[in-house]
């Protein structure tokens, strides 16, 4: 990069916040996505939203790809400086503003970590209900980027059910600001909802404007152990069909479980072809039906057993199981991809099918585990990216896993976000027409298409 | 020579690179280390945590990144607190790695121009002991005491600590020189050999003290081996494996000629250097690691002794009327497991009231050597131990660690609050003497 770029920056957010020495951008060449890594030529860490707006100016003058980071703990390589240009780390936004109890919202900058935000609004009886697996790490920005969900996604949704506004810098340095406070708001495109989920290459978020929502009083967990998948795929249906929605309705495959019963000793019978997971939770009176409801269905549908937590250990117990899924396949090999392929939750069995035929015939390790509730499912391929054949047979399994779930009406990303790592399957979910206007988009908000260049829309 | 290529390095030992390139491939960089590791919490940099470390390893293994001072100056930015390596999902031993790391840059470039001087005192036991004797000497003339507590502030400027810092005044005596060599006890259940360690001979001869008393109080019979010096942990973690190995060597040969039934240590990571550095150091070397496994087998830290082993007499306990937490020093929590042991101790006390404070078990940020590098750092990590401390409102601190004490003194004395910081066994000790009427 030009030297006067570079001091440019530095006058704008002073010296020490900008990182040019090779052994620290090495440590922002990648993010949790396995198999992307390419060096930034700088990192420059800005504290507030004049300065981000001064760095996208001369950026845009001079065409320098700019890269928005929050903890790097994306899995579809959203972060990777892949054109090299800078890294923009948006950590040291890290206030919440404030948090409205008379409208439950809280007002966020970027860099706050979600779990940060959730123990500040647990004092007053709240939740920010997106929840991914990664909480204690994660920003709230990466998180509305990437358009995050996770456990709780079938009864709460995913990010952008709770982003009512946000304040952007688009990539000629403008600053902007999308929806507010209202409940209600159908005042123009709604741009709030174009930048979350954006993936960094629409504008950079410098502060959020966050729906929160009265924390649950009370909640019930229920593990379901089926010998045949097709059952446990009717509970699945057979639940929803009984109008209830739980918080949590989890699935893990015969793989998993086998997995995760060498690694934990949680009691799994390693014969069976799933266990499901579910966890009822609202006001008490209301949670003791469903949950009786829901062991009706499980029984009705042939659960070969059923075990309903009677307090918060026992709770904790059913958990551990799901909660050492990943960790217990990760261990098996050196490489983990985490994919979350979706599909309407009708074809959830049908999918896990696909998913273990494909491991065979690729001779592929595949864990699959994830939310059944919403079809949300998490195939887990564990492989070493350092055996080039290995790797070779895994590009075909993950390539035939993504086309089984689109041909079953699926998407690509239930909430991981396209990054670079989904990109090639694009085209083959949305079709020519859809792609050429996302790319029309990202053109009119970034004619240098200096943002995360050459991600989520591919190059343009 | 500034900077050695990876390539280099490797032609030289090919068996230690190749250790770490199988460990770091289970690396997913999922980042689970962020949430847990004391100094990211600080500095927010990627370099900064485990993932960070661990891919600038493999980066020097794949010839992306040389061996640089930069490469140094990143490793060194650990405290060996272990948090990640026990949050991390993978089971990646990323302290070990760490260390790993080091060793591989000392062999490349050599240890640091102060360390290097440092060491080669530490490493003659004879120049070491006149070195401290001598601090101990002339103590008062550099440091003055803080009242009420068991810490100095320098007199005047010196090198690596900082002006307002409270450490540890060196004793006038060291603690081996106070007593003889084997203190009898009539009728004696078991002999042990007190393995002391440098803090608590050269400065806190009061955890010393009570170690004695405590021990002689339950008729165990203690032996402290003239012959014994530095555990090593401080070279090793500094990436001196050559010299490292010498000092474990001599004190498997010192502690393995004793004959005695138990070791004990009262420091959690002289502790875990006995039960577990040992034996992992000397794993390829069938004899040493026969007689590495035999001291591991018999040593203990003296909390985990007086309640596993070798339980305390409770009827002769007076009360003790204070208000206690416990900090557990990351070696004990994450290293050698013995966390509920010395709370058990503290329970036991009558008049004792035992508050848990919160995250009890996270590094202190001293860190060893590492506070005196990195002191402003140090002091922010302790800042957060002190509020959780103050919020505990607990009179004493009481921990299992002479660089955890030192460090939590310095920073309640920095924060104004007003507690202060023993180690369990004096807490114990104090309660025998009050029963019998000394306190």
């Amino acid at each position: 990069m030009d030297k006067l770029n570079l001091e440019a920056f530095k006058r704008i957010v002073g010296e020490e916040n900008v990182l040019t020495e090779k052994e620290e951008l090495y440590c922002y060449s990648y993010d949790a996505t396995p198999g992307y890594a390419h060096l930034p030529e700088a990192v420059v860490i800005p504290e507030n939203v004049n300065q981000v707006s001064d760095i996208m100016k001369i950026a845009n003058e001079h065409q320098i790809p700019v890269y928005p980071r929050g903890s790097g703990t994306n899995l579809s390589a959203g972060c990777v400086p892949l054109k090299g240009g800078i890294v923009l780390l948006m950590n040291r936004f890290n206030r919440i503003i404030d948090v409205d109890l008379e409208n439950l919202v809280a007002t966020t900058e970027p860099g706050v970590v979600v779990a940060d935000l959730n123990s500040k609004v647990a004092e007053q009886g709240l939740i920010y209900p997106p929840d991914p697996g990664t909480v204690a790490t994660a920003t709230l920005g990466g998180t509305i980027a990437e358009n995050a969900g996770g456990l709780r996604g079938l009864k709460y949704g995913v990010s952008k059910h709770y982003v009512m506004g946000l304040e952007v810098v688009l990539a000629n340095g403008d600053i902007l600001h999308t929806g507010g406070k209202n409940v209600k708001d159908v005042s123009g495109y709604d741009l709030t909802k174009l930048f979350t989920g954006s993936e960094g290459t629409l504008g950079v978020i410098t502060k959020a404007i966050l729906k929160l929502v009265p924390a649950p009083e009370c909640r019930k967990s229920i593990l379901a152990v089926f010998k045949n998948l097709d059952y446990a795929g009717r509970a699945v249906a057979g639940i929803i069909a009984a109008k209830i929605i739980p918080a949590t309705l989890e699935i893990m495959d015969n793989a998993t479980i086998r997995t995760v019963e060498d690694y934990a000793h949680v009691g799994l019978p390693i014969d069976a072809e799933a266990v499901l997971l579910i966890e009822v939770d609202g006001i008490a009176e209301v949670v003791a039906k469903e949950a009786e409801e829901v062991l009706r269905v499980l029984k009705e549908n042939k659960a070969d057993d059923i075990q309903l937590a009677k307090n918060d250990a026992e709770r904790d117990q059913i958990w551990a199981a799901r909660r050492a899924a990943l960790p217990a396949l990760a261990k098996l090999r050196p490489t983990t991809y985490v994919e979350d392929a979706t599909v309407p939750r009708s074809k959830v069995p049908e999918f896990l099918r696909a998913v273990n035929k494909i491991s065979k015939e690729y001779n592929v390790t595949i864990g699959t585990f994830g939310h059944a509730g919403d079809g949300n499912m998490h195939p887990t391929i564990v492989c070493d990216n350092r055996d080039e054949q290995e790797m070779v047979r895994v590009k075909k399994a993950m390539n035939a896993v993504f086309s089984a779930a689109i041909e079953l009406g699926g998407t690509l990303s239930g909430e991981h976000g396209i990054g670079l790592g989904k990109l090639p399957w694009m085209e083959q979910q949305h079709g020519s027409k859809a792609m050429a206007a996302m790319r029309n988009i990202k053109r009119a908000m970034d004619p240098h298409l200096i943002l995360n260049p050459g991600k989520l829309v591919g190059e343009c | 020579m500034d900077t050695v290529a990876a390539k280099d390095i490797q032609a030289n030992d090919p068996t230690l690179l190749a250790d770490i390139r199988d460990a770091l491939a289970n690396c997913m960089r999922c980042g689970n280390c962020m949430a847990v590791c004391p100094i990211y919490k600080e500095t927010k940099n990627e370099a900064s945590v485990a993932r960070g470390k661990l891919a600038l390893m493999e980066g020097m293994l794949s010839g992306d990144v040389e061996m640089s001072a930069g490469f140094d100056h990143v490793l060194g930015k650990c405290l060996c607190c272990k948090a990640c390596a026990a949050n991390c999902p993978c089971g990646v031993k990323a302290d070990e790695l760490i260390v790993r790391g080091r060793q591989a840059a000392v062999q490349a470039r050599g240890l640091h121009p102060i360390k290097k001087a440092v060491f080669k005192l530490l490493s003659s036991r004879r120049l070491f002991d006149a070195a401290l004797r001598t601090a101990g000497m002339f103590g008062p003339l550099s440091f003055k005491k803080v009242p009420g507590k068991v810490g100095a502030i320098a007199r005047f400027p010196m090198p690596g600590i900082d002006r307002k810092r409270v450490t540890a005044p060196f004793a006038a005596t060291p603690l081996r020189s106070k007593y003889p060599e084997v203190i009898k006890a009539d009728h004696a259940k078991c002999k042990v050999a007190f393995f002391t360690g440098c803090t608590i001979n050269y400065m806190y001869t009061d955890v010393g003290d009570s170690v004695i008393n405590v021990l002689h109080h339950n008729d165990i019979e203690v032996v402290m081996p003239p012959e014994q010096h530095c555990c090593g942990t401080p070279v090793y973690v500094s990436g001196d494996k050559t010299l490292a190995e010498t000092f474990a060597k001599h004190i498997i040969e010192v502690f393995g000629d004793c004959n005695v039934d138990y070791v004990v240590a009262a420091c959690g990571s002289c502790a875990e250097a006995l039960k577990l550095e040992y034996p992992r150091m000397f794993k390829n070397d069938p004899a040493l690691y026969k007689k590495a496994q035999a001291l591991a087998a018999k040593t203990y830290e003296i909390s985990e002794f007086l309640v596993d082993v070798m339980p305390i007499r409770r009827d002769d306990l007076g009360e003790v009327k204070k208000t206690v937490t416990m900090h557990d020093p990351c070696h004990m929590a994450r290293g050698i497991k013995v966390t509920e042991q010395p709370r058990e101790i503290l329970r036991s006390i009558p008049g004792l009231t035992f508050i848990e404070m919160k995250d009890a078990a996270r590094c202190c940020g001293s860190g060893g050597s590492f506070s005196l590098a990195n002191y402003p750092l140090s002091r922010k990590i302790n800042d957060r131990k002190v509020k959780n401390i103050e919020a505990s409102s607990a009179e004493i601190v009481a921990t299992s660690c002479g660089t955890c004490r030192m460090h939590l003194t310095d920073g309640l004395e920095q924060n104004s609050v007003d507690a202060s910081v023993v180690h369990v066994i004096q807490l114990l000790d104090a309660s025998y003497k009050a029963a019998e009427g000394k306190a």
